[in-house]
């Protein structure tokens, strides 16, 4: 059991900016486990969620920016639709995730790159390029082999494009990332 | 607004790669039941789930392109897609966009800002509550009798229900009585709107193959010869990844992954090119022959 010292680290800032992202108020939690309990992923979390709540409610923000747990939820909205008192943890979550993105943390690099394959992809292309997406993934984490097997499957099926849809307007999206990596500061 | 039925199409991404056979098999029942689809001109990506898990402004933008694009539409009576994880993209982005400064940032990414006053819904969503499975029922051909299914919504389909706003988001059943007027068996699969595993089967793919194990074990308990599902990434994680489910879990399942548009589409009678069942990488074939001589066997 891990003890901490509210006093020393809880982060008032940190749980104002979390409430101001998500528009949820994190102090109706009273830890009833429902999110935990409904949760698929808790068997590969080192945090489970409700203990995130928690954490979240002690304002202990290094540990949670630094777990895995983040970038292991899907997103499958069983915490969200089950929760008793109505808060949308799954988007807690995700703006957890933004922050950990920010604070340059990224404990599971595989699921960071395929993300930013994905979103390079639409970038380039308008729409996901399957086929671009998986090469640069491999590219990016070394891992050449990986589902080979289904490739073997899916080429016969003609499933596959080998080149991208490019859509007319791909300029536009090109556009809305341009604008917001202005306002994100990174250009 | 017009009461035919007349929609701004979202097809999705996949719809033109890994599960070309929705997308085909979806304008193929839209036809023939009477749902007129048009496809938003020059649709991009509505970033999936790597987009909000990175900003929910990005986000929404992305999804809120295609919502600009559709309103371009002449007499349309709101924007579907077959795909739960557009769907909720589309509409997550709808709903967070009725807040003026949430929508005044998303404008901000745009060319021009949207009206965002078209409604969103799934394909399954029209099918079952603007024609019903009566009206289906009347139009089978061809009906499913003996093949015994188990329908498997996905997670998002149907939550949050604030959201998502159709069917029950712990045991929805429009899927299961659309099969019902196909004519198939629907057996008791309790794991409706558990989640298969997502897109991890790239990064971590034991993730995938634990949860999709689950769902196939459950399915093969309940007695269902078929899965029938609505989500292009749940129908990819149980069909072509069945086989690494099985080597790293010790199953032998052998279950046909069916889209139900696929098989509504066999029950009103609609011809292969249409339905792409040669796209299914557990062979479906030596099932619905079975099927087929039980019926006729019944029959004589």
């Amino acid at each position: 059991m891990n003890v901490i010292n509210m006093k020393e680290s809880y982060d008032a800032e940190f749980v104002r900016a979390v409430e101001r992202e998500s528009g949820q108020n994190v102090s109706l939690c009273y830890q009833c486990g429902n999110c935990t309990a409904g949760c698929p992923y808790t068997e590969f979390y080192d945090l489970p969620v409700s203990r995130i709540m928690r954490g979240l409610q002690a304002g202990q923000r290094d540990a949670l920016l630094s777990c895995r747990s983040l970038w292991l939820c899907a997103t499958c909205e069983s915490c969200t639709t089950r929760c008793p008192n109505n808060i949308d943890v799954a988007t807690i979550m995700d703006v957890l995730r933004h922050m950990a993105r920010k604070a340059g943390k990224a404990p599971e690099p595989a699921v960071k790159t395929f993300c930013d394959a994905f979103l390079d992809s639409v970038r380039r292309h308008g729409r996901v390029f399957e086929m671009g997406l998986m090469t640069r993934y491999m590219a990016r984490t070394g891992r050449f082999l990986s589902d080979v097997d289904l490739s073997l499957k899916v080429l016969p099926k003609r499933k596959l494009a080998m080149r991208p849809h490019d859509i007319v307007g791909k300029e536009s999206i090109a556009r809305i990332y341009e604008r917001y990596d202005r306002k994100e500061g990174k250009q | 607004m017009s009461r035919s039925l007349r929609f701004a199409y979202y097809p999705g991404c996949s719809g033109q790669g890994t599960s070309i056979e929705y997308d085909r098999s979806t304008r193929g029942i839209c036809r023939a039941l009477g749902i007129e689809l048009v496809d938003i001109p020059d649709w991009s990506c509505c970033g999936s789930t790597p987009a909000h898990t990175v900003d929910h402004v990005l986000s929404a933008a992305l999804s809120a392109r295609n919502i600009l694009q559709a309103e371009s539409l002449k007499d349309v009576r709101g924007i579907i897609t077959p795909c739960p994880s557009c769907l909720t993209n589309l509409k997550t982005a709808a709903r967070r966009m009725r807040d003026a400064d949430f929508k005044a940032r998303v404008d901000s990414l745009l060319d021009a800002p949207c009206r965002n006053d078209l409604p969103v819904m799934s394909v399954l969503q029209v099918i079952y509550q603007e024609l019903g499975p009566e009206a289906v029922k009347a139009r089978v051909t061809s009906p499913l009798t003996g093949l015994k299914v188990a329908p498997y919504y996905g997670c998002i389909m149907n939550r949050p229900p604030e959201i998502m706003d159709f069917d029950d988001c712990e045991n929805p059943i429009a899927m299961d009585r659309l099969m019902l007027a196909a004519g198939a068996e629907v057996m008791p699969f309790p794991l409706k709107v558990e989640c298969c595993g997502a897109s991890f089967g790239v990064a971590r793919n034991e993730v995938v193959t634990r949860l999709s194990g689950k769902l196939l074990d459950a399915a093969a308990c309940c007695g269902a010869s078929a899965m029938v599902t609505a989500c292009p990434l749940c129908q990819m994680n149980l069909d072509l990844r069945q086989g690494q489910i099985n080597r790293a879990n010790g199953s032998r399942h052998d279950l046909p992954i069916f889209y139900y548009t696929q098989l509504i589409g066999m029950a009103l009678g609609l011809n292969g090119s249409d339905l792409m069942l040669d796209k299914l990488c557990v062979d479906p074939k030596t099932l619905l022959r079975h099927m087929r001589a039980a019926q006729s066997a019944a029959a004589s």
